[in-house]
């Protein structure tokens, strides 16, 4: 078993175009987009709540994506794709509830708001993620573990898009809404600034889900160089001797 | 396949003649579900949206109990191995299935909503027919596509009663949307503009959405 480079290639590049989009980005936010007239200087949180919930909605979807490739090859590496990327997507989901409650505390006055069909479609989905991992754990062989985790990822994917559509029919549009038209009444300058933003979070899920499954491609290969080892017999080197693996 | 999933609902529906214990324990449990709410909004009539709602979330709150039950008897006895020797298409369990699922349900409509008339609803039925029994039927069809999909998905997990609910009731919500807003003006005194069509529109495609998903997808859940 020839040792797969432990770090994923580009990893390094990868991270310092994200720091910098995000700096950038950042930096675009709070000194270059115009305060809101409206809302002040809470409508700011809107250039990280609103990236966070695109990608994490897209890497829902993607996780799906990834699952009906898992199904199609039988290769337990999407698998594990499809698990990271839903899983950042949860932890990204958290964020995106806290920074839209928070928002709509400021600017409608209170934590939640019902007639917000964006949120309240977001609230749903998220719910509905949350079981991915119980069902997964609670199922211990790991080949049907996958198929079945792929499953729930295809079907909760589908679902994603008809629950949009049903929560937007069902409520009526009573606040303006700032992405609403797409972006379409948004000055230039906060414009700019939002697809940078939307970009370097983009790019930030990008980077986490790299480590990620390099973290667990390294403790997989651990797992596999112990194993050899313990069964070793002492005074012998391992039949198979691993390479030393490469640091970046 | 068809005629493989008919057996397969024959044998399900026997076995349902029976024990009797998925559509009977559906009916009551509805039937305590609508004395909860009685006492719970503390009314003894309701109308409008608040009927609708209660309506169907306690249909929603039943099916889950069907949804829990409906690979019971394959499980207690590992039939399910013998079942998968039989040489025939795996959709078949899962339209069999899903067809049971659809008969339970169906069933405890038929006590349920005029149960609910009795306790709970203020202006009566007689209003809400013909379209509460087609909108009821329509949405039975998605409840039965997404229980019978999460029942085997459930199948082989550990903690099998918590992931049933916490898995079917989110996936149930834009049905929940689309049927109590069109049951809601049937059941209103003076009801205001009526949206039936694209409510049911909607479920239609709901329905057919998670029909066609857990077809493509169910042959993987029943591979060994």
């Amino acid at each position: 078993m020839a040792a797969k480079p432990l770090f994923g290639r580009g990893l390094r590049l990868l991270s310092v175009i994200t720091a910098i989009t995000l700096l950038t980005g950042f930096a675009l936010v709070f000194f270059y987009a115009p305060l809101d007239a409206d809302q002040g200087v809470i409508q700011k949180i809107f250039y990280v709540h609103v990236p966070l919930a695109i990608v994490s909605l897209c890497g829902f979807v993607a996780g799906g994506l990834m699952a009906i490739q898992q199904l199609r090859t039988r290769d337990r590496a999407w698998d594990m794709r499809s698990y990271v990327a839903i899983h950042l997507s949860i932890v990204f989901g958290v964020a995106v509830l806290i920074t839209g409650s928070l928002w709509a505390k400021r600017s409608w006055g209170h934590w939640w708001v019902w007639d917000e069909p964006v949120l309240v479609s977001y609230l749903i989905v998220f719910l509905l993620y949350c079981c991915y991992q119980p069902l997964r754990f609670s199922i211990s062989d790991p080949d049907r573990q996958s198929r079945y985790a792929s499953v729930f990822a295809i079907a909760a994917g589908a679902f994603v898009p008809i629950n949009f559509v049903a929560v937007r029919l069902a409520v009526q549009h009573v606040h303006p809404r700032v992405l609403s038209e797409t972006g379409g009444h948004l000055p230039g300058k906060m414009m700019l600034a939002f697809y940078v933003t939307l970009l370097g979070v983009a790019l930030l899920f990008a980077t986490l889900w790299k480590l990620e499954l390099t973290s667990k491609n390294a403790s997989e290969q651990l797992r596999r160089l112990r194993r050899s080892f313990e069964e070793t017999p002492p005074g012998e080197l391992p039949a198979e001797a691993p390479e030393p693996v490469g640091v970046g | 396949m068809i005629p493989a999933a008919w057996a397969m609902l024959r044998k399900d529906l026997r076995i349902e003649l029976r024990t009797r214990e998925s559509a009977p324990a559906m009916i009551l449990f509805s039937l305590t579900v609508f004395v909860l709410f009685h006492f719970g909004v503390r009314r003894d009539e309701i109308d409008g949206a608040l009927a609708s709602g209660v309506l169907w979330v306690t249909v929603l709150l039943a099916a889950v109990l069907g949804v829990n039950r409906l690979f019971a008897s394959e499980r207690e006895g590992r039939a399910l191995d013998g079942i998968l020797l039989a040489p025939v298409d795996r959709t078949a369990v899962y339209l069999a299935k899903a067809a049971a699922l659809f008969l339970y349900l169906v069933v405890l409509e038929v006590v349920a909503v005029p149960a609910f008339a009795i306790l709970l609803l203020g202006p009566g039925l007689g209003g809400a027919l013909p379209e509460l029994p087609l909108i009821l039927l329509v949405a039975d069809v998605g409840l039965a596509a997404v229980g019978a999909l999460v029942a085997a998905l459930a199948a082989e997990a550990r903690a099998r009663d918590v992931v049933v609910p916490l898995l079917v009731l989110p996936l149930y919500v834009p049905l929940l949307i689309a049927a109590a807003r069109a049951t809601e003006p049937l059941l209103t005194p003076h009801p205001g503009p009526h949206g039936l069509a694209k409510w049911l529109g909607f479920t239609g495609v709901y329905d057919t959405v998670f029909l066609l998903v857990a077809v493509a997808v169910f042959d993987y859940l029943l591979e060994d």
